[in-house]
């Protein structure tokens, strides 16, 4: 689903349609997202959810599925997917439960998972994005459960695959990991869409503190199932689900090459299979993995050892009250309303700390467009320098409304503020007002013609040569004398008035028309 | 007194007055079961230096002036039940070399209150079963009458109980495992309210159902290990956090007031008739003792046997997935990871195990699972529901325990005889009842050496612990048939079964 912001509606797909021996054909994407939730403790023990540990000591009775041991449900886990899905305007049902999700597998300490199959602990929602082209776009989320990671199997063969290997090892480190489930609807049609889906996801899961969402730890794995159909048909085309992603730049890829692949078969009068393809980052191509055809039976039935979960209305506003400004009812703002670029609401808004900062100077009256500016810029650029976070620099976002409205206003010139920008990052007395500073040190831009006529008469005299390059056509060197005025004033005069009176004291270069 | 064969109560009270020592008492039983236990088989495994380390540390504890409410009792412990450091089998070959790395949160508590752990016990393999005669390690035989089944699954606890081989023992009951041998031995043994006792390190077979509970020589006994073991573990979901009342202390001696339930569905004709006399005996002697008899209907208790052999089983397939070679166990490799599992478990698993592991395979796979696990969870409601109805008109329900006294072995050839051994446990085990089986009589059955203990079942609404055990402490003092009759002999050259 993508519809034009405040514009007529496009058709759908339209912009992503596929020709197949004449027909126009669109792509149908389902994304399901498994993402790690960032609990102190496991989802069914007290074992530390830590990345990268030594293999194997991160482990108890309870994640080694020993004998006679019994999983007891984390409440922070609940309570993190429950606000994950309340921030998508989920349902959340009074009731859920844990299902058991029979299959034998290595890295399965129980071999069952828990999980939930038929009462998720959140249903339906919706996830908003803006897509790079200025349009925007929503994918329906099916629902979101909880469940319990699998530990790490690693193959002992060439390539880590299991085929061919002597043996594989297991770290179970990850075993019994807290993991969302976020099942989303097929409204995607284009990778910049996935892209712009998943990038909305996570957004939103560190703005909660949900999880890291971190691709490369494993930490979000996601699947894409892709199909393609004529437009204007109602059913879905036969579907491959893609897996293996480990960017969100190889999702696009993966999608790019797998619509390639089926619209290849089509034109050739083949039949896309139903199976599972892995991506190959480095060969750029999907390979089967799977077919679906010998489907698992699961066996789920209610985990006899979990009691349900009941959730009071009481419950939910509770976790609703801690859900905080939505990042996409902030870029919704900063687009819509104070008129910023999509990459610079999404830099704002994507750079943990700079949307409240960029909050705070707008708040007290800046200019949104003078705000972002400074704060993607010199702010940005300092907090890569020092190492110390803009939220936590000594430049309160009332100094910064007072820098923007002094060069507004014309007291100090860009040059000035970027130094005292620089100055106060660092060390500001917050309590002494930016006037006094610049009266008291002399910082004040100088506007006055008599004042910038006698620098401009000195440095003409200084600079004959330049004088004369530029008298006689190349006019370039007009910049460079402009830089000398300004050095000559120590940076405070006004540097469109010093080249008003340059220009005024050289007079009209030769070959002006 | 002999203090061996005290009660826990008086050797606890023996123990914290210092007039004898846990160390003695861990030797002296030590003794003993190797004089008896060849005869009974009872345990699977002894934990005698375990056993020698708690019980010096319960007499330090005790010098050092604290006073534990099991000081120095002897324990026996169901093969089923975790404690760090020891073997741990199910009496399966999956599990023969396996030792647990944690102890059971009831293990702990009593242990912690001064219990001495003697060993491990023989049980049905995973407690499937009511003869004992599916352990693969080992023959248990009745102390009564040694051609005779125990009764299972915890056959070992029940007849190491009886055989004066341990003072106190602990057992689970899933459709009647601690209920159905205790009746067969002469001894009392009681299943708590489902998510009274914590099932942390519980070896789970059924896990809706399974519950841990204590045998005995006396209904005091039994609450006072209950006492210390019940409440609410932050290690079990299941367990409810709900205060318990202490039962020990509050144990009445007359039934003045109490109105016992006979239920019309378990009508006394269906036995034989000497049973059946023991039976009408153990209701009039309820009333001798000051109960009223009212009549109530379990219109769906005959549905019991039926509904139990589809959850327990859909539950075990499940719970008994880990045991696949990988991680700890047994571990038969076959050419790939998928022929390993099948070799592991067609090898480490007993008939009955597969059997049930089927059955539930079968009723939870998909086009079954409405037909078969949903309605069984259906009735299981009915069932319960029933219950709360009767209870609506009585204070406790009184029923045999089993039909008849413990069987020879190799009697119940055919698994669904065996299964009609839980006829009268099973209903209480679906609605998560407390209840338990107290001697009420005996009766010979042809062939055997001399007569049979038989148990009369008390079963109460769900927390009812307080009132179920003293209305069977009152029946129990009021009757005294422990006392009537005792075990022959017990020859210590016998083996009933190699270790």
């Amino acid at each position: 689903m993508s519809v034009t912001l405040g514009a007529t509606a496009t058709m759908p797909g339209a912009k992503t349609a596929i020709d197949i021996n004449g027909v126009a054909y669109e792509a149908v994407m389902g994304i399901e997202c498994h993402v790690e939730l960032k609990t102190e403790t496991k989802m069914f023990c007290g074992c530390r959810n830590i990345f990268g540990a030594e293999p194997n000591t991160n482990v108890c009775p309870v994640c080694l599925g020993m004998p006679g041991a019994l999983p007891v449900p984390n409440r922070r886990a609940i309570e993190l997917l429950v606000m994950a899905g309340l921030a998508f305007s989920a349902e959340i049902p009074a009731f859920s439960k844990f299902d058991r999700k029979n299959y034998f597998y290595p890295d399965m300490p129980k071999d069952y998972q828990i999980s939930q199959f038929d009462t998720p602990l959140t249903q339906g929602g919706v996830v908003p994005f803006w897509l790079p082209d200025g349009t925007q776009g929503t994918c329906r989320l099916t629902r979101i459960h909880l469940e319990e990671d699998t530990g790490k199997s690693t193959h002992a063969s060439r390539d880590g695959r299991i085929a061919g290997s002597t043996h594989s090892l297991v770290d179970f480190n990850r075993a019994g990991v807290p993991l969302m489930e976020c099942v989303g609807e097929p409204d995607i049609r284009s990778g910049a869409e996935a892209v712009a889906y998943l990038e909305a996801l996570k957004r939103t899961f560190v703005a909660l503190g949900v999880s890291d969402v971190k691709m490369e730890e494993g930490s979000l794995r996601c699947d894409v199932n892709l199909s393609l159909r004529p437009i204007g048909q109602a059913e879905y085309g036969t579907k491959a689900e893609i897996k293996n992603m480990n960017s969100f730049n190889s999702v696009a890829r993966a999608i790019e090459s797998e619509i390639a692949r089926q619209a290849d078969i089509i034109r050739s009068g083949g039949r896309v299979e139903q199976e599972t393809r892995g991506w190959d980052e480095a060969a750029g191509e999907t390979h089967a993995m799977r077919s679906k055809e010998k489907a698992h039976d699961y066996r789920y039935f209610p985990d006899p050892d979990l009691p349900p979960i009941e959730f009071a209305e009481s419950d939910v506003t509770r976790l609703r009250g801690m859900l905080g400004v939505s990042p996409q009812v902030r870029l919704d703002r900063m687009i819509g309303v104070e008129k910023l670029s999509i990459v610079q609401a999404h830099n704002i808004v994507d750079k943990l700390g700079l949307a409240d900062y960029y909050d705070a100077v707008v708040a007290a009256g800046a200019k949104p467009q003078a705000a972002v500016n400074l704060v993607l810029g010199d702010l940005s650029r300092l907090a890569n320098e020092t190492g110390t976070p803009v939220s936590t620099s000594a430049l309160r976002p009332s100094r910064l409304v007072e820098l923007i409205a002094a060069v507004d206003a014309g007291t100090i010139n860009s040059k000035t503020q970027k130094t005292l920008v620089e100055r106060f990052y660092t060390t500001d007395a917050a309590e002494i007002p930016l006037t006094k500073i610049i009266v008291d040190e002399g910082l004040g831009q100088v506007s006055d013609s008599g004042a910038i006529d006698s620098i401009v008469a000195e440095v003409l005299a200084a600079n004959e040569k330049t004088a004369g390059e530029y008298r006689s056509g190349k006019v370039k060197v007009m910049g460079f004398l402009v830089g000398q005025v300004m050095k000559q004033s120590r940076g405070k005069a006004n540097p469109a008035l010093a080249e008003e009176r340059l220009r005024a004291a050289l007079g009209e270069p030769e070959g002006a028309a | 007194m002999n203090s061996i064969d005290a009660t826990a109560t008086e050797i606890a009270r023996a123990v914290n007055a210092r007039e004898t020592s846990a160390v003695e008492l861990a030797d002296a039983m030590h003794a003993r079961i190797g004089e008896r236990d060849g005869a009974v088989g009872a345990y699977l495994s002894e934990t005698s230096e375990l056993a020698r380390e708690y019980a010096k540390r319960v007499d330090a504890r005790v010098a050092a002036g604290e006073r534990l409410p099991l000081a120095g009792v002897p324990l026996a412990i169901k093969d089923n039940m975790c404690v760090a450091g020891t073997v741990t089998t199910c009496a399966s070959k999956i599990l023969e070399h396996w030792i647990s790395p944690y102890t059971a949160t009831a293990v702990a508590r009593l242990l912690d209150a001064g219990a001495i752990p003697l060993g491990k016990t023989n049980m049905d393999e995973f407690a499937m079963g009511s003869s004992c005669e599916n352990s693969a390690l080992r023959k248990t035989a009745n102390p009564w009458d040694l051609g005779r089944v125990p009764g299972g699954s915890s056959g070992g606890s029940v007849a190491a109980v009886a055989a004066g081989e341990a003072t106190i023992a602990l057992g689970s009951d899933t459709g009647g495992s601690i209920r159905e041998p205790a009746a067969f031995c002469g001894v009392v043994g009681f299943k708590p309210t489902y998510g009274r006792v914590s099932r942390y390190g519980l070896i789970a077979f059924a896990s809706s159902l399974d519950q841990i509970g204590p045998i005995s020589k006396t209904v005091e006994d039994s609450a006072l290990v209950y006492d210390v073991m019940a409440g609410l573990d932050p290690m079990d979901a299941t367990s409810v956090d709900r205060p318990v009342e202490a039962t020990a202390t509050t144990l009445r001696e007359d039934l003045r007031g109490v109105r016992v339930g006979i239920v019309d569905e378990f009508a006394l004709d269906k036995l034989d008739a000497d049973i059946r006399a023991v039976y009408e005996a153990a209701y009039a002697d309820l009333v001798r003792l000051g109960a009223t008899l009212v009549p109530v209907k379990l219109p769906t208790a005959d549905y019991g046997v039926a509904t139990y052999y589809l959850i327990a089983p859909a539950e075990c397939s499940s719970n008994l997935a880990r045991f696949d070679g990988m991680r700890y166990g047994l571990r038969v490799e076959g050419a790939d990871v998928g022929a390993t599992y099948e070799a592991t478990r067609a090898a480490g698993f007993g008939d009955e195990v597969k059997r049930r592991i089927l059955i539930g395979t079968y009723a939870l796979s998909s086009g079954f699972y409405d037909a078969y696990y949903v309605r069984a969870q259906k009735a299981r409601t009915l069932i319960a529901a029933d219950f709360a109805k009767a209870f609506a008109d009585c204070d406790v329900i009184a029923c045999p325990s089993a039909s008849t006294p413990a069987f020879e072995f190799d009697a119940k050839s055919d698994p669904f005889s065996m299964y009609l051994m839980d006829y009268y446990t099973i209903p209480m085990s679906l609605a998560g009842l407390p209840s338990l089986s107290v001697p009420c009589g005996y009766a010979t059955p042809a062939g055997a050496a001399g007569p049979m203990p038989l148990g009369l079942e008390l079963s109460a609404p769900l927390f009812a612990e307080r009132a179920l055990l003293g209305i069977a402490h009152a029946y129990e003092r009021g009757t005294m048939h422990a006392s009537k009759q005792s075990i022959p002999a017990i020859p210590s050259s016998a083996t009933v079964g190699a270790r």
